[in-house]
């Protein structure tokens, strides 16, 4: 009888020794996931949450409260800054349309079955991704014009989209790559051709995998479209060179030029997000 | 009438410069009109390679293949004996950004014109057969694995073929969906398919096969009704590859 309770109590010392050793759950404390995710970073990871929402509310701040308590000469460089960008959104939303077509015919030419067209593709892949976009871009615009006269819109809008098309059809390649090689037999096990099941099966699928990307790219365009301003188009970056060429106030009209493509960057990169969790939801 | 004639099919895969596996190495067996053939053997005995080489999924080094009349592994048009052939993956390959119906009927819109109201007539009428008419407007990724196949088997269907080709139908399904695909399969035997399967399935093969296939190493060892073939196994390697899985 005494054994059994000396037993007991031995067991429920242990018990007590046990619970108390378990991990008492404290805030602040660094909880180790162990899933296959923690890698990517999801809506409530506070990390990247917090980051973006630090950044954007920061250059919101600074832009506003410059604009509105410093009015000379910050509202005055803003109002003449923000004129360019129209000029910006048009030339990149032209190329990036631009870039997704020669995407396309990239991405399709690269996994042809002809060995002729995947070099066709290869070749002009390996050739735009070499240059600069700044030499392409005054390659076209002077160089070229040195031949026949070439308005600066279509010059910015064909150098943006041949130079980005390469890249698009790195992106619509490795998205084509992406769909399990059992939907194209399927397709074609069907009876449909190559090119009806392209059409049908691999590239409604494809779109939905390269969105991001493309959404991706459609920021960096941006940013980079500031390059135009070499030729004469007055985009945001242009306005604000021109206004400092005129006040020579270079560090204020810069300080609202960065901030003003920092904010839009932030907004698109932030609706990029938000599309690829759309698309992730949905499967 | 021999639906189905190939005729001393070999099949290399290159592994290297001077290396390479021989998938199928002679094999000649002939499927009547209306039979049912299933194919067992262990894994990589070249059981998929044979049924993929029928449509051509495969192309053969050597041999001949005909359809009917048609040579598969000649000029003939791939595309015109495809749409003869239907065939059923392991892993379904349904579209996952059509609805079941749009997989159902985009073969028969698009490679034989068919009206689209025509079309989803006999969509719905095949969804009925196997049993899935309520899913008609989900998405592939709203079923369960055995729905998924029976929904694959009726897109193979909506083409009309004349010869069925299972290539494991039921590997990747969890047990408890194994019966309704296979009770789909014993039905569509029953209406007097030909059909060549590829499976492990022996209990399916006893009920439905009019005869039973064992390749092992890419030779096609023994030919036998099933009852014939599970029970008294004449050669040394079939018996013992039954030993092991009976």
């Amino acid at each position: 009888m005494e054994k059994i309770t000396e037993q007991e109590t031995q067991h429920t010392s242990l018990i007590a020794k046990l619970v108390s050793k378990t991990p008492v759950e404290k805030k602040g404390v660094t909880h180790i996931q162990m899933t296959d995710g923690v890698l990517i970073p999801k809506k409530n990871d506070h990390h990247v949450f917090n980051s973006w929402r630090l950044t954007f509310f920061l250059a919101v701040v600074l832009l506003s409260s410059l604009v509105i308590f410093v009015p000379k000469p910050y509202r005055a460089i803003f109002l003449v800054v923000i004129k360019g960008a129209p000029v910006t959104f048009q030339v990149t939303i032209l190329s990036i349309m631009g870039a997704i077509i020669i995407g396309l015919f990239c991405g399709l030419g690269s996994v042809a079955k002809s060995r002729v067209i995947n070099m066709i593709s290869g070749v002009y892949v390996e050739f735009i991704r070499g240059i600069p976009l700044l030499v392409q871009l005054i390659f076209i615009y002077y160089a070229m014009g040195r031949l026949f006269r070439i308005e600066g819109m279509l010059a910015a809008v064909a150098a943006l989209s041949i130079c980005f098309g390469a890249y698009m059809g790195e992106i619509v390649r490795a998205g084509i790559q992406a769909i399990p090689k059992g939907q194209m037999e399927a397709a074609i096990a069907l009876g449909l051709s190559r090119s009806q099941a392209f059409r049908y099966v691999i590239l409604p699928q494809t779109i939905k995998v390269i969105l991001p990307a493309i959404g991706n790219e459609f920021i960096s365009m941006l940013k980079d479209s500031s390059l135009v301003s070499t030729i004469a188009l007055t985009d945001i970056l242009r306005k604000g060179r021109e206004y400092i060429s005129r006040t020579f106030l270079s560090l204020e009209t810069m300080l609202v030029v960065a901030l003003v493509y920092l904010v839009i960057t932030l907004v698109l990169s932030r609706l990029v997000g938000m599309l690829e969790e759309r698309l992730h939801k949905n499967g | 009438m021999a639906r189905i004639r190939i005729e001393h099919l070999y099949k290399d895969f290159v592994i290297t410069n001077n290396e390479s596996l021989h998938a199928v190495k002679d094999a000649s067996l002939i499927v009547q009109e209306g039979e049912v053939v299933v194919i067992i053997g262990p894994s990589g005995s070249g059981k998929s390679t044979l049924l993929r080489s029928i449509n051509k999924l495969e192309i053969p080094s050597a041999g001949k293949i005909f359809i009917d009349d048609d040579e598969v592994t000649g000029s003939a048009d791939i595309r015109k004996i495809r749409e003869e052939v239907g065939m059923v993956f392991q892993s379904f390959n349904l579209f996952p950004h059509l609805s079941v119906l749009q997989n159902i009927i985009l073969g028969p819109i698009k490679v034989k014109k068919m009206e689209k109201s025509a079309a989803k007539k006999l969509g719905l009428e095949l969804l009925a057969r196997v049993g899935l008419s309520e899913k008609a407007n989900s998405h592939p990724n709203q079923l369960s694995g055995g729905q998924q196949q029976r929904v694959a088997i009726a897109r193979a269907l909506a083409m009309n073929p004349k010869v069925m080709l299972f290539d494991e139908p039921t590997s990747a399904l969890d047990p408890e969906m194994i019966k309704e695909v296979l009770d789909v399969m014993l039905s569509l035997a029953r209406s007097g398919m030909t059909m060549l399967i590829v499976s492990h399935e022996m209990g399916f093969a006893s009920a439905a096969a009019d005869r039973v296939v064992f390749m092992d190493g890419g030779e096609i060892i023994e030919v036998d009704t099933p009852e014939n073939l599970f029970n008294n196994p004449q050669l040394e390697r079939t018996k013992q590859f039954l030993k092991h899985i009976l």
